[in-house]
């Protein structure tokens, strides 16, 4: 009829309970719900090697990225050159190598840069509301309003191109989107009774926003922090094949993309390499990005 | 006689009501529309009402959570609403309040060490180094272990994260709590003994109530005087005595004819209201009551009845009808 009691030592002395630790007890949780989501484990994985890779991968190659080698251009996939070579001569795959670290630090940078001020610019909405709130919900609305990459070209025709500024139009881009969401979870939790206590006990604005909203609006920061980067990496390598992003010779993969545009026909490898390399850093950040958001929603739990 | 600690004089909270094409303010919710009383030091005065009549949108707009549109907060003699932010912040050090809710009134980031020395730290108001001392006494007091002073509030039950929130609100040694609907939120049995609870701390610290709640057991239970709200404004102030053996507005005759009676042969007339509370957008003219108060007449839907004494009422009982007199000598019956 009923489940078997328990099975639990009755007999355990009340022991002095270890003061628990809500992040690591958080942090297992969303472990384990994490690995439930193979995809994302899959994502999260590649995601670990590439940064391995664009760390220890400059060292181990064989080859020099920059130099040229005339005499053994355009060369298929080989031994020698296991992703071939490009109409300088150049071998692609250490210039592959090469490459990641550019794009991992753009994508990266850029999302932290647009993060923290869309995360500013968000709260303060959201806190605040009225007059604040509808004037730089506004400013965001423009800025969406733009297509991404159009509004990246923009600024990046405006400021010049180069890798800083591309990182500066890709972040610039990204903080609607991040102000957005973070003044809708603002929003539902100024509402929480907490705040009204801590606002009770006189605490100021600052305090408020930083100590008690910012912890709790994380989780979506999160998610879409994550999203927000394959997103950035595919518009950074989409401003350098247009030429306005990385100058040559930097092994910037968009810009390979573009070189090797001009052999499609006869040497499709130099084309194929580095949009494979694009493709696979943006498909493992996004699924990362949708385990994530399952694993990091309390709605989903089952 | 008592000092007076806290003077509402005519407060009002009206929130607008955003509309349009441009959100202009179309309309407005008139929560609270004109409320006055005193509390003394050392009592405990409670609001009473039903759901949206602006009991707790009143306790709010004392502590200014929400801007007062209109109107006095008199506390100890300073005027609240006066102050700029800057100077309210260091005046809340007096008044503390306790919420309903005990899973969403504390942060479910920070331990109750953390919880209470923050409370602490914001008002300076005990130094640094006492501080862990001082959470000790504190959670001692409300009824907690030492030993779970490093828990997070997910780890305590209902009652217990009602005492941390109690906790909190000592920290800083205020004179008055507003208490918004602080058991309602409780089971029975945990509910008593919470409000047990704030009743030894009343007589430790002198603590001043102002108990929001719709629960009339708990009210008897715990107030010295009572006011009885309906559609943002009080109809009847009365000491507790007075208020369950005498009422004498309409409304809260027929509040009080709800409580079941214990004993079964006891014969009670109850006054049972049709229709729903209407909307404080648009509220009735005249007597606020008068859609669905038994005794209406005409006079009720155009003059709008103050609070007022009458010869046989005691201890400065006041109710807001025309027809108190009539009502309680017979005079004046219940429409068919």
């Amino acid at each position: 009829m009923s489940e078997p009691a328990i099975q639990q030592p009755a007999t355990t002395p009340p022991q002095p309970k270890k003061p628990s630790n809500l992040w690591m007890e958080n942090f297992k949780n969303f472990y384990k719900k994490l690995r439930k989501n193979k995809a994302a484990m899959i994502g999260g994985f590649l995601i670990l090697f590439f940064i391995i890779v664009a760390i220890l991968g400059p060292f181990l190659t064989p080859h020099d990225p920059d130099t040229p080698d005339v005499v053994n251009k355009l060369q298929p996939p080989s031994a020698e050159h296991w992703f071939g070579t490009d109409h300088h001569g150049r071998d692609i795959f250490t210039r592959i190598i090469h490459g990641m670290s550019i794009t991992l630090y753009v994508g990266f940078f850029s999302v932290i840069l647009g993060a923290t001020f869309g995360v500013l610019i968000g709260i303060v909405s959201g806190y605040y509301g009225g007059r604040t709130d509808s004037f730089l919900m506004r400013c965001m609305d423009v800025l969406l309003a733009f297509p991404g990459i159009l509004l990246a070209l923009a600024i990046v025709s405006v400021l010049g191109g180069s890798l800083r500024n591309v990182i500066i139009a890709v972040a610039i881009f990204s903080i609607p989107v991040f102000a957005r969401i973070v003044r809708g979870s603002t929003l539902a939790v100024k509402k929480l009774e907490y705040v009204d206590a801590i606002k009770a006990l006189g605490a100021s604005d600052i305090r408020i926003i930083f100590k008690h909203i910012l912890p709790n609006v994380t989780s979506p920061l999160i998610v879409q922090a994550t999203l927000s980067i394959a997103t950035a990496v595919l518009t950074a390598a989409g401003l350098s094949f247009l030429g306005l992003g990385a100058k040559p010779p930097t092994p910037e993969w968009g810009a390979m993309l573009s070189e090797g545009r001009n052999y499609l026909y006869s040497a499709p490898h130099v084309a194929f390499f580095p949009g494979i390399a694009i493709v696979l850093v943006v498909l493992a950040f996004n699924i990362l990005g949708d385990g994530l958001r399952d694993a990091l929603d309390p709605k989903m739990k089952k | 006689m008592q000092k007076e600690l806290l003077k509402v004089t005519d407060l009002k909270q009206h929130f607008p009501i955003k509309g349009g094409v441009f959100g202009r303010t179309v309309n407005h919710v008139k929560a609270v529309d004109g409320v006055s009383f005193t509390i003394y030091e050392g009592e405990t005065v409670s609001i009473v009402g039903e759901s949206g009549c602006g009991k707790s949108t009143t306790g709010r707009s004392i502590l200014r959570l929400d801007e007062p549109t209109s109107g006095q907060v008199e506390f100890d003699g300073k005027d609240l609403l006066a102050f700029s932010k800057r100077q309210m912040r260091k005046n809340r050090k007096d008044m503390q309040v306790i919420f309903q809710d005990p899973y969403a009134s504390l942060n479910p980031r920070q331990t109750v060490r953390q919880i209470l020395k923050e409370a602490m730290t914001i008002q300076n108001a005990v130094p640094k180094e006492k501080q862990d001392e001082r959470v000790i006494e504190l959670m001692e007091t409300v009824g907690l272990g030492k030993h779970q002073i490093d828990r997070y509030p997910h780890e305590f039950s209902g009652g217990q994260r009602q005492r941390i929130g109690i906790a909190r609100a000592l920290s800083v040694d205020p004179q008055i709590i507003i208490c918004d609907e602080a058991v309602s939120a409780l089971d029975v049995s945990i509910q008593a003994q919470v409000i047990n609870l704030l009743k030894k701390l009343q007589r430790e610290f002198n603590l001043t109530y102002l108990f929001i709640s719709h629960d009339l057991g708990v009210v008897r239970h715990i107030s010295d005087r009572i006011i009885v709200m309906y559609l943002g404004k009080i109809v009847e102030i009365a000491d507790k005595k007075s208020l369950f053996s005498n009422p004498q507005h309409p409304y809260t005759k027929s509040l009080l004819s709800a409580i079941p009676s214990v004993n079964p042969d006891q014969k009670r007339e109850r006054i049972i209201l049709t229709g729903d509370v209407p909307s404080p957008i648009d509220p009735p003219t005249g007597c606020r009551f008068h859609t669905r108060c038994p005794f209406a007449t005409e006079r009720c839907a155009t003059e709008t009845p103050e609070l007022r004494t009458s010869d046989y009422m005691k201890d400065g009982h006041q109710a807001a009808c025309h027809y108190i007199e009539e009502i309680e000598s017979g005079l004046h019956q219940v429409k068919q």
